[in-house]
């Protein structure tokens, strides 16, 4: 029992990377083409070496992957998993003060479900409850580490908007209490609009203050710090470039509003969420340099999200923007892979293009893609086989590496289903035997909570 | 009638202590849990201190004499975290409305009116939701709070009792489980702490905060203002002339007051994220729940930062209601199996931690809480430890409570057969050196009288 506990404990995480050869796939890097016959070198968690032929390190363990593809770990750009106690801060209309880092749930099943889909980084969202949402950050999925352990480090943090109807239905349109709902401004798209604007006037007067401060400071000068306020901290960084702008949008005149609006304050929107009208403003999200990340196919949820279609990625692509597909949900995320296969179907983009669209394609949207997103000596041994081309239906996720280590392994998985449905019997049994007859348990009955 | 009349009785019995001049346990066997265990000695306990404690102490003339044949002495015990002896409608309003901060683990007190429409509702940290902080328990303490008799008859004489509605809720007091004596002879220390929840009360709408993340950034903006705070208010009061005064925050100044904060993690998740969050606030902590604290990764993180956990003795059950296809995950399994070796695993690890009750009144709920924790590999000593020197360490009373030795104040436990055993009887109560004996109901009898009964039906915490 105890051997097996450890045993579990070490497969689940690793200690020190391990030197790998994985052979003869099919190396889909993504960004320099396909390799038929090919081997990548796994060296002290990076890629080592990519090619037809490599030299073979002596401490090296030899993963043999013929008739297998090996491609780059799949990078979900939109994901609310592995959070606890909630991803919105819905009660107030600019939550720039929380952070998502805050509330990791490295325990979250929904991780290791993610892994075994092919994703090893995932950006983690706040919720589009109001125009200003919370701080956000891309973890990786490496289960089994801490809170900690998951942070992608050197990441550029975000931080996410919300435009349209979720940002205004969580006020109410009467301006005034509902029962226990409370109104909050704003209930409209003009007010959604007002609101960005004016934490920005706010965002700017305190940077001001921090800036005259830092300037006093740097010439020697006496000089009091002014208060520090999370809220407008967030939003001093946007300004700085430190923080990226993800932006949840769906019709095209919001987007249109937001790229004015941004042009206006003086910062860049890095993406565009969802998106789904992006076909229409396709150019305009170009010119101003931010990416958009959209669905394959999943529209007409809601008034909003009905005039989609599945082109809506290749169009946007064809127009020179940088796209990425994302999941928004623990089960899309599964697939991600098929996902963007649909964006071959649809709009005819070409294998490269499409894996692209869910690695090196969010990856240079997170801003990590010197370190992952392709198959490239120099990046992260961020790696996923799969036993069948990955574009295709028919394909299945057998080993996920991060980092060079292994943390997903299809073979394991299966052979421990045994051992841990044989515990948890043993464990309902002792539950069982131990009841006190009659019911008699503990006598005071409380709510729990 | 004649039932009636007995009820009565012990109620008198129970409720009035008896006030000797010095009470001398002679020839009993001595818990003293700072020292050794003696043998055969006496206690002499006078105005309410210990006067002598040892194998040759001369029994005092005027001193009412027990014959402890027989008979083992321990200090009074000493429940980490409570709610006892706070009035249960005292607990003041949350300024803004009271959204009903539901304690996260122990139980709140009565819950107020859900906020009224007139309140303005918290937009943002600057409007101090759900605070309390300046409030303190020992203000509001009260000798008549019907529960203090079972929990006093089960052998306990001390609590750590905090105020738990709100984020901050306010600064709790060490008391002594004295009835009907003026409440300020109660309070042993005050403030001990300041109580902190981040209980998530709900999504879309309401008040700031509604989220974990929320409470979590809340937490860290009011340190962040109290640090300014303290800034201006030091720069003001060196040279005030020409100067701004700063505006009196009681929310800050009570948390300034606070010696330590209670912060709540169950989970070994949550334990590591409220130890990086206590790093940032630069207060002494301590952790209250710690239901993962049998995990190893949750008992090498609180040993790393030397933070002390109070740990629910409201061990995770089965509910009753389950539905008996519902099948619980592994995860769940093992931690109903494992919570109870959780004491245990942090006695060897030498993480300093102390029982709690939550919410269990009963003598015969406590005893076998405890029970459940010695048959799951707590040695007796660490038991009793745990629930007396340690919670005294922990809140910084150790010179005054929390074992025998001459010049402490005079609560002990006098039992027949080893405490926590089911067939062992309190014999008696030194609260303050007065004498109380035990409700009717011996530890095993039953649902532990009609008095915890008539307490557990008082207590408005629904």
């Amino acid at each position: 029992m105890k051997k097996l506990l450890l045993a579990a404990v070490a497969a689940m995480a690793p200690l020190s990377a391990q030197t790998y050869v994985i052979r003869n796939a099919t190396v889909m890097t993504v960004s320099k083409g396909t390799i038929r016959n090919g081997s990548v070198v796994v060296k002290d968690g990076k890629i080592a070496e990519v090619g037809e032929k490599v030299t073979i390190p002596p401490d090296a363990k030899i993963i043999d992957a013929s008739n297998q593809y090996l491609m780059p770990g799949i990078i979900d750009c939109h994901s609310h998993i592995a959070g606890d106690g909630g991803i919105n801060e819905g009660s107030t209309s600019v939550s720039s003060m929380v952070d998502i880092k805050d509330i990791i749930n490295p325990e979250d099943i929904a991780i290791y479900r993610a892994l075994a889909g092919g994703v090893t980084t995932a950006n983690i969202l706040h919720g589009s409850a109001n125009a200003i949402g919370g701080r956000t950050l891309p973890l990786k999925m490496r289960w089994g580490k801490d809170a900690q352990g998951l942070i992608f480090q050197g990441a550029t943090p975000g931080i996410k908007f919300a435009l349209g109807e979720n940002p205004k239905r969580a006020g109410n349109p009467t301006g005034l209490p509902i029962n226990t709902l409370s109104a909050r401004y704003p209930a409209t798209r003009m007010g959604v609009e007002d609101v960005i604007r004016e934490a920005f006037n706010e965002a700017k007067a305190y940077k001001a203050e921090w800036d005259a401060y830092d300037a006093k400071k740097a010439r020697g000068e006496q000089a009091t710090a002014p208060r520090r306020d999370l809220q407008l901290e967030a939003l001093k960084e946007v300004l700085e470039g430190k923080r990226f702008v993800h932006v949840h949008c769906y019709r095209a005149d919001e987007i249109l509003m937001m790229i004015r609006l941004a042009d206006e304050v003086g910062f860049k929107v890095r993406t565009f969420q969802h998106v789904l009208e992006g076909y229409k403003v396709a150019k305009e999200i170009a010119a101003h340099g931010a990416g958009a990340s959209t669905f394959s196919d999943w529209w007409s949820y809601k008034v909003e999200a009905f005039d989609a279609i599945p082109f809506n990625a290749a169009l946007m692509t064809r127009k020179g923007v940088l796209v990425s597909i994302n999941s928004d949900d623990a089960e899309q995320m599964r697939h991600l892979n098929l996902e963007a296969a649909k964006a071959m179907k649809y709009g005819g983009l070409s294998e490269d293009e499409a894996l692209a669209l869910v690695t090196l394609n969010p990856a240079k949207q997170l801003g990590i893609d010197q370190e992952v997103g392709s198959i490239e000596v120099g990046k992260d041994a961020d790696l996923v086989i799969y036993d069948k081309n990955p574009l295709s239906a028919y394909s299945k996720v057998q080993k996920v590496l991060i980092d060079g280590n292994i943390y997903f392994d299809r073979d394991n998985e299966v052979t421990a289903w045994k051992t841990k449905e044989a515990e948890k019997q043993k464990l309902i049994e002792k539950e069982r035997q131990s009841q006190p007859r009659g019911g008699q348990g503990i006598t005071t009955r409380r709510p729990q909570q | 009638m004649k039932q009636l009349l007995t009820a009565l009785l012990v109620c008198v019995v129970c409720g009035f202590a008896e006030t000797p001049p010095a009470v001398a346990i002679h020839n009993a066997r001595i818990v003293t849990v700072s020292g050794p265990v003696i043998a055969k000695g006496t206690v002499v306990v006078r105005n309410g201190l210990i006067e002598a404690v040892g194998e040759n102490v001369a029994v005092p003339a005027d001193a009412m004499v027990v014959e402890g044949e027989g008979l083992t002495v321990y200090p009074g015990l000493f429940d980490g975290l409570s709610t006892l002896g706070q009035p249960a409608a005292a607990a003041a309003p949350a300024t803004n409305g009271g959204r009903g901060g539901r304690g996260q683990a122990t139980p709140a007190v009565a819950t107020g009116a859900p906020a009224a429409a007139a309140t303005p509702i918290p937009r943002g940290p600057e409007d101090r939701p759900q605070t309390t902080s300046w409030v303190k328990v020992a203000d509001e303490i009260s000798g008549t709070d019907r529960r203090m008799e079972a929990v006093r008859s089960a052998g306990f004489t001390t609590v750590a009792s905090f105020p738990t509605r709100g984020i901050f809720a306010g600064q709790g007091a060490v008391i002594d489980l004295l009835s009907d004596e003026k409440p300020g002879e109660m309070v042993v220390a005050s403030p001990v702490g300041q109580y902190i929840s981040i209980t998530r009360t709900g999504g879309f709408g309401g008040g700031f905060p509604s989220s974990l993340m929320g409470y979590i950034a809340y937490i860290r903006q009011i340190y962040i203002d109290m640090e300014y705070y303290r800034r201006e208010k030091a720069a003001y009061a060196k040279d005030p002339r020409g100067k701004q005064r700063p505006d009196y925050d009681r929310a800050l100044e009570g948390l300034m007051d606070s010696p330590r904060i209670l912060l709540p993690a169950n989970r070994a998740v949550e334990i590591e994220r409220i130890l990086s969050l206590a790093r940032e606030l630069k207060q002494p902590a301590v952790i209250y729940g710690g239901r993962e604290t049998f995990r190893a990764d949750a008992i090498a993180a609180l040993k790393k930062d030397n933070v002390p956990v109070l740990v629910s003795m409201k061990w995770p059950e089965k509910s009753r209601d389950a539905d008996p296809n519902e099948g619980d995950s592994l995860r769940t399994l093992e931690t109903r199996e494992k919570a109870p070796e959780a004491p245990a695993a942090l006695a060897r690890a030498g993480v300093k931690f102390a029982l709690y009750s939550d919410g269990l009144e009963s003598a015969r709920d406590l005893e076998r809480a405890v029970k459940k924790a010695i048959d799951a590999g707590l040695t007796r000593e660490d038991a009793v430890r745990a629930l007396t020197l340690s919670p005294a360490e922990i809140f910084g009373v150790a010179d005054r409570v929390g074992s025998i030795e001459k010049g402490k104040i005079g609560n002990l436990l006098v039992t027949r057969g080893e405490i926590f055993d089911e067939r062992t009887k309190v014999e008696m109560i030194l609260v303050d050196g007065r004498k109380y004996t035990p409700a009717a109901a011996a530890p095993s009898g039953g649902r532990g009288g009609a008095v915890t009964d008539g307490a557990g039906n008082g207590e408005g915490i629904r």
